[in-house]
């Protein structure tokens, strides 16, 4: 059991959970997620690992509550636990020195792009931030990504707060600059939902700019065993696991990424409507019987019998 | 050699017995269910089956056995009745005796050497194996935790899949301390997450491995060594290491529309149904709807025949394998094969995928195969499969599944970048002691052989534990 230290509200459905994951903790680096399972006979989900403290044992996670899982994960109160959390996982990313980087960052996107921001920040390179989400309330991680910024732009679909359009507005501005020679423009990591990722690569492709983006497949394990995190990079299968989760975004195909995301949206809303319901049931039928007979030797005389 | 057994039957007599068979789940009464397959043998049917043994002087079948389970003395013990005799002898050969006994590939092992087998059908080895183990898992006391020797060491067992159970039981059966790494959540590797509920029920899984954290087996599970972790970290903590850590990430056909919705792994396909148990009502993880829908699976082994009778018993209206050579080629246990068929799963022999085909929307909606023939055979001996001009032809598919083996995990480049590799990518390792090019780290497993069967596994765990225990010796004893 791992478990909560703190919990946290940071917008509506957005939680930050400080949780107890020691081996985690020690271990792990900019752009690796873990794999964590809430409750026996839950399912495995990867979370980007957003903060850890080596000496605490403790990790950062940044959960919207969008499916079954991180709604559960969302409701974690601190004396709680996750019955599971695996990592890390993934490979870490490269951090160096770039120059100037365009952070773009879409949802909850900002939670997997902050660690490896602030790790860019320290290598000492100039970050300008765009941020995104489609409302106000929905931003998160604002203040943590200005404070390893030097610029940061807000971006909303609805105009309630910043800018009003999309994040890629804003990033055609910086790339025609860049373009212009007024402000370089050396890096662009992205992170959030596929099609907006997939719009940021379009954006930065014709002019070369290196660009880099966080996948979010789905995954099973985690550790490679089953190839259902695979995506489609420079036209070779890649797993998101353990190639990933950072690839090349102008060598991505995020039309594929985005179909295989939608393979369960049905079952998944059904799964989360279902729960509902059985959370409702009385507890004895949640042990379900398969049916089977326990599988049972078959009867034998005693010793003396035997003998 | 007694001419008489301890039922008084002459060496005649029991040579006229016939073969007692198990008796199996009703074809099509378990086609819908995951209950086990193979209900076993009753008391009386193993009595008699181990009385047909001729107790040979030399007993060729032990020689079959990867892990050298004395058979001949145990079957003895079964058939005067010692089921308690039995036990002892086999736990004291196999950490795993039960699982053994349903998923060893008998028929060309054990069972394969026995005399018998020359004249009429060897004796039922595995199910006796299987039997034994089972009563002895309802009946006896918790395994007597192993008192620490003094002069033993400190192993670290990454992977808790059948080579590094049976390599773990072993070092702690010699009195060292054992800690096994699992990346996964739950324990048994394949044999947890690939194996299917009717082939091997998960009480028997899970029994086997508690007697090993009674005999003071330590688990740490999310233990995800390499990306944790490396082997340098635990070689500072531990006196050796052994890498079991399975055959890694899944093969696919490399045809087009291999990405399409409705395609998975067989990994895949069986860990959300295994491991998660996503087939259940209560399970949070989702699995492609499978009942009334065509599945095809490709491939010719165990695991893509698990597939089929997967997807069977998930109500599939069509479960077919496609498998590019015929069937005497497939690697898939003869037993299996028809178990499947019993079930209802098709079986479209030479014929091999050229492309998967999408409905419009991303998802699939069939495969284009071209029909195969075999031609002279390739280095391994197997007939080549060479496809048919003209042959090509589609069929119409909901779900598909790939079966067609795996590749190392990259992840160990990352928990020992420096340990040397084979061509394919295996770890090199000194067959005999299974001691990799590195120091105190051994390795053993389909991350070694490529993928191939649990016995196998164990069989290599078990001669590393015999190598890692003379290590560990041979150094306290140098620095005392």
């Amino acid at each position: 059991m791992f478990p909560v230290r703190e919990a946290q509200t940071l917008a509506p459905d957005v939680v930050r959970l400080v949780v107890e994951a020691p081996r985690v903790a020690r271990y792990q680096h900019p752009g690796q997620f873990v794999i964590v399972r809430v409750r026996e006979g839950g399912e495995r989900i990867p979370l980007t690992i957003a903060g850890a403290d080596a000496e605490a044992g403790t990790i950062t996670l940044i959960i919207q509550a969008v499916g079954l899982t991180t709604r559960l994960l969302c409701t974690l109160q601190p004396g709680q636990a996750i019955l599971d959390v695996t990592g890390p996982l993934g490979a870490p990313s490269e951090v160096g020195y770039e120059g100037r980087v365009a952070v773009v960052a879409g949802g909850v996107g900002s939670a997997i792009a902050y660690p490896r921001a602030a790790a860019l920040a320290r290598a000492g390179n100039e970050l300008v931030t765009i941020l995104g989400a489609r409302t106000a309330d929905l931003l998160t991680l604002e203040d943590e990504l200005a404070s390893v910024s030097a610029s940061l732009r807000v971006v909303t679909d609805d105009g309630s707060r910043g800018r009003r359009g999309l994040v890629t507005d804003v990033l055609a501005d910086d790339v025609e600059a860049a373009a212009a020679g007024i402000a370089p423009l050396d890096l662009v990591l992205t992170a959030g939902p596929v099609p907006m990722m997939g719009a940021v690569a379009d954006v930065t492709r014709p002019h070369g700019i290196p660009t880099v983006a966080s996948l979010n497949p789905l995954m099973v394990d985690g550790t490679g065993m089953c190839g259902g995190c695979r995506v489609q990079v420079a036209g070779a299968t890649a797993f998101a696991c353990v190639d990933g989760p950072e690839f090349d975004a102008h060598q991505v195909d995020f039309a594929l990424l985005h179909r295989r995301n939608q393979a369960y949206r049905d079952q998944e809303r059904a799964a989360a409507e279902a729960a509902q319901a059985a959370a409702e049931a009385a507890q004895a039928e949640a042990e379900a019987d398969d049916g089977c007979a326990a599988t049972q030797p078959q009867p034998r005389p005693t010793l003396r019998e035997a003998r | 050699m007694s001419s008489t057994s301890p039922s008084g039957r002459t060496r005649k007599e029991r040579m006229a017995l016939p073969r007692v068979e198990p008796r199996e789940h009703d074809a099509t009464e378990r086609a819908a269910s995951f209950c086990e397959v193979d209900l076993g043998l009753d008391w009386e049917g193993a009595q008699l089956e181990a009385d047909r043994c001729l107790q040979c002087v030399r007993p060729r079948c032990i020689e079959g056995c990867p892990v050298g389970i004395r058979i001949d003395a145990f079957l003895g013990k079964v058939a005067e009745g010692d089921i308690d005799g039995a036990a002892q002898i086999i736990f004291d050969d196999s950490s795993l005796p039960a699982v053994c006994g349903r998923v060893c590939p008998q028929e060309s092992q054990c069972e394969a050497t026995c005399v018998l087998a020359k004249k009429d059908k060897p004796i039922a080895i595995g199910q006796l194996e299987r039997y034994v183990a089972d009563a002895a898992r309802a009946h006896a006391p918790p395994a007597q935790r192993v008192t620490p020797d003094p002069d033993g060491g400190s192993a670290a067992i990454v992977g808790s899949g059948p080579a590094g159970l049976a390599c773990a039981a072993d070092l702690a059966q010699a009195g060292h301390e054992v800690t096994v790494y699992e990346a996964l959540h739950d324990l048994g590797g394949v044999l947890a997450y690939g194996i299917p509920q009717f082939r091997l029920p998960r009480d028997v899984l899970r029994a086997e491995i508690n007697r090993l954290a009674e005999l003071g087996v330590r688990f740490e599970t999310n233990a995800p060594i390499g990306q944790a972790e490396g082997v340098d970290d635990l070689l500072a903590e531990h006196d050796a290491v052994f890498l079991g850590v399975g055959a890694g990430v899944p093969r696919f056909l490399n045809v087009p529309g291999e990405d399409l919705v409705g395609v998975s792994s067989a990994n895949e396909f069986l860990t959300r149904v295994n491991l998660m148990e996503a087939h259940r009502p209560d399970a949070d993880t989702p699995l492609p709807q499978v009942a009334g829908r065509r599945v095809l699976v490709f491939g010719g082994g165990n695991t893509a025949i698990d597939a089929v009778r997967t997807a069977l018993r998930l109500g599939a209206a069509e479960a077919t394998i496609c498998y590019r050579r015929s069937e005497e080629q497939m690697p898939a246990r003869v037993e299996e094969i028809r178990h499947a068929r019993e079930e209802g799963a098709q079986f479209a022999l030479l014929t091999n995928p050229v492309e998967l085909l999408d409905d419009g929307t991303g998802a699939l909606a069939g495969a284009r195969l071209q029909r195969m023939e075999l031609v002279e055979p390739d280095d391994g001996g197997r007939a080549r499969p060479k496809p048919i001009p003209g042959s090509e032809h589609e069929v119409p598919a909901d779900l598909a599944v790939v079966a067609v083996g795996n590749e190392p995990n990259p992840l160990l480049r990352r928990a020992a970048p420096d340990l040397e590799r084979t061509s394919r990518g295996t770890i090199a390792v000194d067959e005999e002691t299974g001691a990799t090019s590195k120091p105190r780290v051994y390795a053993g497993g389909d991350i070694v052989t490529g993928g191939a069967t649990v016995i196998l596994a164990m069989g290599a765990g078990r001669r590393a534990a015999a190598s890692m225990d003379r290590e560990i010796r041979a150094a306290k004893s140098g620095a005392a």
